[in-house]
């Protein structure tokens, strides 16, 4: 630590940092737990989406206030949520419905509670339907910004024929915990299997994730999140860090599979690993990743082809073996791809060129894949990381490290955990409507798009 | 044997020499690391194994119930019974016989072998007079009684008192004893180099190619078989002065094993056993023999496994032509070579009651992923590190490939064993 980093966490130097506005950020609700005050529902329209989800989350709800001019109306309570259904809005003259619940529902939120906002995608239904979509958007990254406390805003897509079973497990995600760090997010959800009546505490029971760059810091997290839920777990990394993956593996009564990814035969190990076992990969997290940091006039070959090949080539070779129907081990259907993107990719960051190339295709390689795994009900989707307290993140300065955790609309970086649980609301078999996205989990970082 | 026991894993972490990066770490450490990398690799998590054996060479008193100890700090269920067992530096080979013998007479379906040992951390006794005056002090009933105990010490009695590497019957160290084999069985420097060297540069392809990926996991941020020297070469070797056999002798350093640190472990299963847990057999183990040699009566201290290997061929109806893979214990590069030449040796066999000469082998398909010159040599690990590595090696080379492990030990001991790949 730092002498400039011990001094601000000492008892003066915090009081001298909350005069300057660096205020002690507020602890987010974490886990499985939905918010603690009541649900409110606000449906705009004759649909009932939303409210058949939120009957199929087992979760009560009340009506909402609405701002019908004069004082401004408040709710007495604080209230945990407020779930719009603007899936019946079309025109820019019925926003204002929408305006009028959400100005007493910003005032009257919890902390860490959550304005959630469910609307159909602009996609071709005429000039005014697809402009109020996006400006659904703007809309979202506005209230996300404005939410203080811990509170966040998400605007969820629901496509035609989409019914509550498909988006429990996505509202679902929203509402608890587990969502902490995504804020400001918007994501599309299509009509998936139609079986699903509820949200599981363990949906990946009995089903293999294989997790690579398991080691430490977000793997880790993501292989004790999955295991959390169900999962056997499949913990991979490098040969070198094979002591931290066996005690991360041990913990979470998984295996241990050390291995190079970049290797030629990296796809064929992981399947005849899980092979072996007798079953086939319900989960693929490509989670490994390095950096080279460097400005670009300083970039040669070397550090620009090791990080395209460990972040983006590796992982469509693992793909292109898993994905094959004939691989003993490979890919269940309806399995689950997820890649690892990062804000730095989405936004472009300096002295990370190589690094956004390699993340921004990852975003890429799922938008692609997505269509052409729908048939086997496989789905690929991304999250974009922002700033993670990690052990890699901790080496950053101090100085700078405290303003990238806080140049988001939650005030700090995220955790691991928060990766991890996005994770795990991709991998659920639930979120079959969900596929080639790529959700930010950011706290609205600034940066990125 | 009525039930087939088969090799499905096995861990150990990187040797190291002694005094090196594991110079803090006790048996207890390495042996719970080996087990815990072997518990991750095989996903045994909680699991109740049958039974673990283990032991050590150089023990610590606190080392009491030094194997199930470190199960009990394991990720293993608590509920795993251990025992320790010790044959010198065969130890590793006869705790992979126990759990073996165990699982085929039905009594266990699965267990794990191990071995562990610490050159670093080797216990330091006080000299006898003084442990004498301590335990006298300890028995006074008066304060009198006890300074006139501690009155007796002598600045000579405090001189700590390390193990004793020497055999206990003829005074000699193993070094010394295996000057006189090299002398007696004609071994030149040279060979001796060359075998050496060929430990190191086998040993280093073995790592390139990955083969111990899924064998050792790092420990203490050692990644790698810290003694290994993958540049070393005969003409490096050969600038070595001799360590022992005099200012003559051929034995150096290069070609000695060093002292080393380090811990291994075997899971051995029955087959329904592995079937069930979804583990690949790697080879079943086929045969196993134990040998002595009267070497107070001036016969070779580590020529033991020479009778072993011949009883245990005969008995199986096999010869060394049956035999793809040898991995001979190389304690020095001179016991390999003087055990090659006493396979050879008619009249040699015939004194150890075999009916003739075990046989000729080439030379490639010994120890083809080097061996002890170039990993190290923990005592007890040793043995536990052979195992996996040649079941995996068998399994490699396809069903029915079979190998032969030999490994000498003090006490003029030794032990043998054959593994066939399934």
């Amino acid at each position: 630590m730092s002498i400039v980093e011990k001094a601000y966490y000492s008892p003066a130097g915090r009081k001298v940092a909350a005069k300057a506005g660096l205020a002690e950020p507020p602890r987010l609700r974490r886990g499985r737990a939905f918010p603690h005050g009541p649900i409110v529902l606000a449906p705009l329209g004759a649909s009932t989406l939303v409210a058949d989800t939120l009957a199929l989350l087992g979760r009560s709800h009340e009506a909402p206030v609405v701002d019908a001019g004069g004082d401004a109306p408040g709710y007495g309570d604080r209230i945990g949520a407020l779930v719009v259904d603007a899936t019946d809005v079309r025109t820019v003259a019925e926003l204002e419905g929408l305006r009028a619940v959400l100005r007493p529902a910003v005032r009257g939120i919890e902390r860490s509670g959550r304005i959630v906002v469910v609307a159909r995608p602009g996609t071709g239904r005429g000039w005014e339907a697809d402009a109020v979509a996006r400006a659904l958007d703007g809309i979202n990254r506005t209230v996300a910004k404005e939410l203080r406390g811990g509170a966040t805003a998400t605007l969820l897509y629901a496509h035609d024929g989409v019914e509550a079973g498909d988006l429990v497990s996505t509202l679902g995600f929203v509402l608890q915990g587990r969502s902490a760090f995504v804020d400001g997010q918007s994501w599309h959800v299509r009509p998936g299997s139609g079986t699903v009546d509820r949200l599981e505490d363990r949906p990946l029971e009995g089903r293999v994730c294989v997790v690579t760059g398991a080691a430490r810091g977000i793997g880790a997290a993501i292989a004790r999140t999955l295991a959390r839920d169900g999962a056997t777990i499949v913990a991979v990394d490098i040969p070198a860090a094979g002591e931290q993956l066996a005690a991360v593996a041990n913990e979470v009564g998984g295996t241990a599979l050390q291995l190079d990814i970049t290797a030629d035969d990296a796809g064929a190990r992981i399947a005849e690993h899980v092979a072996a076992r007798g079953t086939r990969i319900h989960a693929m997290v490509h989670n490994a990743g390095i950096t080279r940091d460097k400005m670009l006039v300083n970039t040669d070959a070397a550090r620009w082809g090791s990080v395209l090949d460990v972040n983006l080539a590796a992982e469509m070779r693992i793909n292109a073996v898993l994905l094959d129907p004939g691989t003993a081990g490979g890919m269940a259907d309806d399995g689950r791809i997820v890649g690892v993107a990062s804000t730095s990719g989405l936004a472009g960051n300096k002295g990370q060129t190589n690094y956004a190339a390699s993340k921004a295709g990852v975003a890429g390689l799922v938008i692609a894949m997505a269509p052409d795994l729908a048939e086997r009900g496989i789905t690929a989707n991304a999250v974009a990381p922002g700033f993670i307290e990690t052990e890699m993140t901790q080496r950053i300065p101090f100085v700078q490290r405290e303003i990238f955790r806080r140049v988001n609309s939650l005030n700090q970086g995220g955790q691991p955990v928060d990766v991890a649980e996005t994770i795990g609301y991709l991998v659920d078999p639930a979120s079959q409507g969900v596929t080639g996205q790529v959700v930010r989990v950011c706290g609205q970082n600034m940066v990125g798009a | 044997m009525h039930h087939k026991v088969v090799v499905v894993g096995g861990n150990r972490i990187p040797f190291a020499k002694a005094g090196g990066r594991y110079a803090r770490a006790s048996n207890h450490d390495m042996l719970t690391a080996a087990l815990d990398g072997l518990v991750a690799r095989a996903g045994l998590a909680g699991e109740r194994i049958g039974e673990v054996a283990g032991g050590a060479v150089l023990k610590h008193p606190n080392d009491f119930n030094l194997t199930r100890e470190a199960v009990l700090s394991s990720a293993l269920a608590p509920e795993t019974p251990a025992c320790d067992l010790q044959q010198a530096c065969a130890t590793g080979l006869e705790t992979t016989m126990y759990i073996a013998n165990k699982i085929a007479l039905g009594q266990l379906s699965h267990g794990i072998a191990a071995g562990v040992d610490s050159a670093s951390d080797a216990p330091i006794a006080v000299s006898d007079p003084l442990r004498r005056i301590l335990l006298e002090a300890s028995r006074a009933r008066s304060a009198k009684e006890r300074l006139a105990a501690f009155a007796k010490i002598r600045p000579a009695h405090l001189a700590p008192a390390a193990p004793r590497v020497a055999e206990p019957r003829t005074g000699l160290s193993m070094g010394d004893h295996q000057a006189l084999t090299t002398t007696r069985w004609d071994i030149d420097r040279a060979s001796q180099d060359e075998l050496a060297a060929a430990s190191h540069h086998r040993l280093a392809e073995a790592w390139e190619r990955g083969f111990f990926d899924d064998l050792v996991t790092p420990y203490l941020g050692v990644t790698r078989d810290a003694v290994l020297r993958p540049d070393t070469s005969v003409e490096k070797l050969g600038a070595l002065k001799p360590a022992f056999g005099g200012p003559d002798g051929t034995m150096t350093a290069g070609n000695s094993t060093p002292l080393s640190d380090g811990a291994a472990a075997v899971l051995l299963a029955s087959e329904e056993w592995a079937a069930e847990h979804h583990l690949t057999p790697w080879a079943r183990i086929v045969d196993a023999e134990v040998a002595a040699v009267d070497h107070p009566g001036g016969a070779d201290l580590l020529l033991a496994p020479v009778g072993a290997t011949g009883r245990l061929l005969a008995r199986q109806g096999l010869t060394v032509d049956d035999i793809d893979l040898f991995e001979i214990h190389e304690a020095f590069a001179s016991t390999v070579l003087a055990t090659l030449k006493a396979w050879q040796d008619e009249d040699y066999c015939r004194s150890l009651g075999l009916e003739g000469p075990i046989g000729t082998i080439d030379r490639a398909r010994l120890n083809v992923t080097g061996s002890s010159l170039a990993a190290g040599h923990p005592f007890a690990a040793t043995g536990a590190r052979i195992v996996p590595t040649l079941a995996k090696l068998l399994h490699e080379r396809g069903p029915g490939s079979r190998g032969l492990i030999s490994v000498c030990a003090a006490g003029g001991q030794g032990v043998v064993a054959i593994l066939e790949a399934v």
